[in-house]
């Protein structure tokens, strides 16, 4: 077993699209609901909203990346007001059960053969992505850590998108209007009877964490160059749970912290246990029970992180003693 | 605090202005000859429980009105409609001629018309600053196109602190100013509560149960607080079962029953209706517990009353001589 092999490719997992992907969706979760109380359970749609959204006008209507950027950013927000306009008058939880069969909606939408000339049923779509790589400013060769040139420009950009979408989110938060939102998530008729009108605040954190979900869609596809419905089943939402309550709910740099030891704990214990079955070390199971074993151990590591470190990696202490 | 003596065309001062509350006779329901908040035939129901059904109210500007009645009455109920935090089944309403029934709750709140909760509610997990600085009207960075520019709401900012550093310290809250709310008692969630409604600078305050689980000593300084906002030219609206603070600090006391404004008038000649004291108050309500001379007090009144076991030969233990004896060996202690 090459112990050097496993360690540089769970430390490779640090800086991958994918985990700025979850990152940033993760971000959008926390302005949901780590400073605006807001349950969202369908961050997976905002992710596959935005991703369809770009693909789709870029493949059938041929538009330009900045314009199908833009469709897929204003997707989200159409999705956004749409789940919020009838429930977020409502008490918390029925946004919960609507976010989630919404973005189940949307990915039953996608998968529909009848419109598989617009989506690609479940198939998906591709070669939606050569505007994008055409932007690389890098020359072609090896950087870093035998990066090809759209391996670094993909990492380059898709971790510049997270820190800026950080610093808004901090900036906000920071703000007279963050206090408002953090005001909502602990009492809204409280914040009601001080003039503020409560049901506006919570739009806006509802459709600005989505927009960070439909980036984030972008992120987690165009680097792979194809979107595919099966990447945004129910689970992914869970996921995003997962990295937020890791790093911290009511944080900035908690969700991105969170993805990364996600990602990294996933390839540590995949390629950890892969290499003792390959050894002979283990013999009760198989590669593929092993690629499911993960996941149980990151449910393990969850419940175990509640119990010991509630507030998550960032989290304030204090904040969890008056729960 | 607020520029309202510019808003003061007769030069009144708030605290000695002896003029007639009510126009006419002090009956329930009566006109008032400035009223603030006019309600007419407000009624809401509960499953066929009548729990507000108020015909005409009217509450007078630049006074403060106690609002008392037994529990289950409908003044807190009757708060919720005024503030738009419930709908009622009819009935209309206005605050300063302006007709607010069916407007939204925060609306209600920015003209002016700030209540406070029964059952507190303070963001626990924002320290007592941020809930003071959340009190704030006018903060431009409470807008999202504005938020990321400090530069733009900096300045309000400072403006809003040093307000809320006055009230904090006034209530006495400000050792605690950066603590998390939830680490309050109680008792100072509640005068935080009541501080943060002042920082809407508002017209009419309408506070539930201000009293409620806050300690004596501080009680008194309540008191004075409660009194200033009148002088501030403010108005003030309380639910309160203490009735020490209503003969204290009300100029007009509204008593509910069963949904009904059953009478109305000045604290003292309220107090001594039969109608009320039947009701909610009880007899000897006047007599005060607390202290030795307040159970003489009430001793020598049990004893001229025919109804009552002390004086006779029943009385046992709670005898007067018997009281006494406990009393003065207590005292010599």
């Amino acid at each position: 077993m090459d112990f050097g092999n496993i360690l540089s490719l769970a430390l490779g997992e640090i800086v991958t699209p994918t985990t700025a992907a979850y990152a940033l969706a993760a971000l959008g979760l926390a302005v949901h609901f780590g400073y605006s109380g807001l349950l969202n359970f369908g961050q997976a749609g905002f992710m596959a909203v935005g991703a369809y959204g770009f693909a789709i006008s870029t493949l059938t209507f041929k538009v330009p990346f900045v314009v199908g950027l833009l469709i897929a950013l204003l997707s989200a927000v159409i999705f956004g007001l749409l789940l919020g306009v009838p429930t977020l008058r409502l008490r918390a939880d029925y946004l919960a059960i609507v976010t989630i069969a919404a973005a189940e909606i949307i990915r039953y939408i996608v998968t529909t053969n009848t419109l598989f000339r617009i989506t690609g049923s479940a198939d998906g779509l591709s070669t939606f992505q050569r505007e994008f790589d055409s932007f690389n400013p890098f020359p072609p060769g090896t950087y870093i850590f035998g990066w090809s040139n759209r391996d670094f420009y993909v990492r380059v950009v898709s971790w510049l998108v997270v820190i800026l979408c950080a610093v808004i989110v901090w900036l906000l938060m920071r703000s007279p209007w963050g206090r408002v939102l953090k005001g909502i998530r602990e009492d809204e008729n409280a914040v009601r009877s001080l003039g503020k009108n409560v049901y506006a605040y919570k739009m806006q954190a509802l459709v600005i964490g989505g927009i960070l979900g439909a980036l984030a869609g972008l992120l987690f596809t165009l680097p792979r160059g194809s979107v595919q419905p099966a990447n945004y089943a129910t689970e992914l939402t869970f996921f995003l749970w997962t990295v937020l309550l890791l790093g911290g709910m009511s944080t900035v740099l908690g969700p991105i912290v969170g993805a990364m030891i996600f990602w990294v704990v996933l390839s540590l214990t995949q390629n950890l246990l892969a290499g003792l079955i390959e050894s002979g070390a283990i013999t009760f199971l198989s590669i593929v029970q092993a690629g499911q074993l993960r996941f149980i151990l990151v449910g393990i590591a969850l419940m175990l992180l509640m119990i010991f470190r509630p507030q998550g990696v960032f989290g304030n202490k204090k904040e969890l003693a008056f729960a | 605090m607020s520029g309202t003596n510019g808003q003061n065309p007769d030069n009144i001062d708030y605290m000695t202005d002896t003029r007639a509350i009510a126009v006419g006779e002090n009956l329930p329901g009566c006109k008032k000859r400035d009223p603030i908040v006019v309600a007419d035939n407000v009624t809401r129901n509960f499953g066929g429980i009548s729990a507000v059904d108020v015909e005409h109210l009217e509450i007078p500007r630049h006074k403060i009105t106690a609002l008392i009645g037994p529990n289950g009455a409908g003044k807190t109920t009757l708060f919720n409609l005024l503030t738009g935090f419930d709908t009622p089944n009819s009935g209309s309403w206005t605050f300063e001629g302006n007709n607010i029934a069916g407007v939204s709750s925060y609306k209600v709140a920015r003209m002016g018309m700030v209540r406070t909760f029964q059952l507190t509610k303070v963001m626990g997990k924002l320290t007592v600053m941020e809930n003071m600085r959340l009190g704030a009207a006018n903060q431009p960075g409470e807008r999202l196109s504005k938020a990321l520019f400090k530069n733009i709401w900096g300045g309000r900012e400072r403006e809003i602190t040093k307000h809320a550093d006055v009230l904090l310290e006034k209530f006495k809250l400000d050792t605690k100013k950066d603590d998390y709310a939830a680490s309050l008692s109680g008792g100072q969630r509640k005068l935080l509560e009541m501080a943060r409604s002042l920082m809407v600078r508002p017209k009419l305050v309408m506070l539930d149960e201000p009293m409620a689980g806050v300690n004596p000593a501080l009680t008194q300084s309540l008191l004075d607080h409660i009194k200033n906002l009148k002088a501030e030219g403010m108005t003030v609206l309380f639910v309160e079962h203490d009735m020490n603070m209503v003969r204290h600090i009300a100029d007009w006391v509204v008593v509910m029953a069963e949904g009904r404004i059953v009478a109305e008038g000045p604290p003292a000649e309220v107090m001594k209706d039969p109608a009320v004291i039947d009701a909610y108050l009880g007899a000897h309500h006047d007599v005060d517990l607390g202290d030795a001379e307040g159970i003489r007090e009430l001793e020598a009144e049990l004893e001229a009353d025919e109804e009552s076991i002390v004086g006779t030969e029943d009385a046992g233990i709670i005898a007067p001589e018997a009281i006494e004896a406990r009393l003065e060996e207590e005292e010599g202690k």
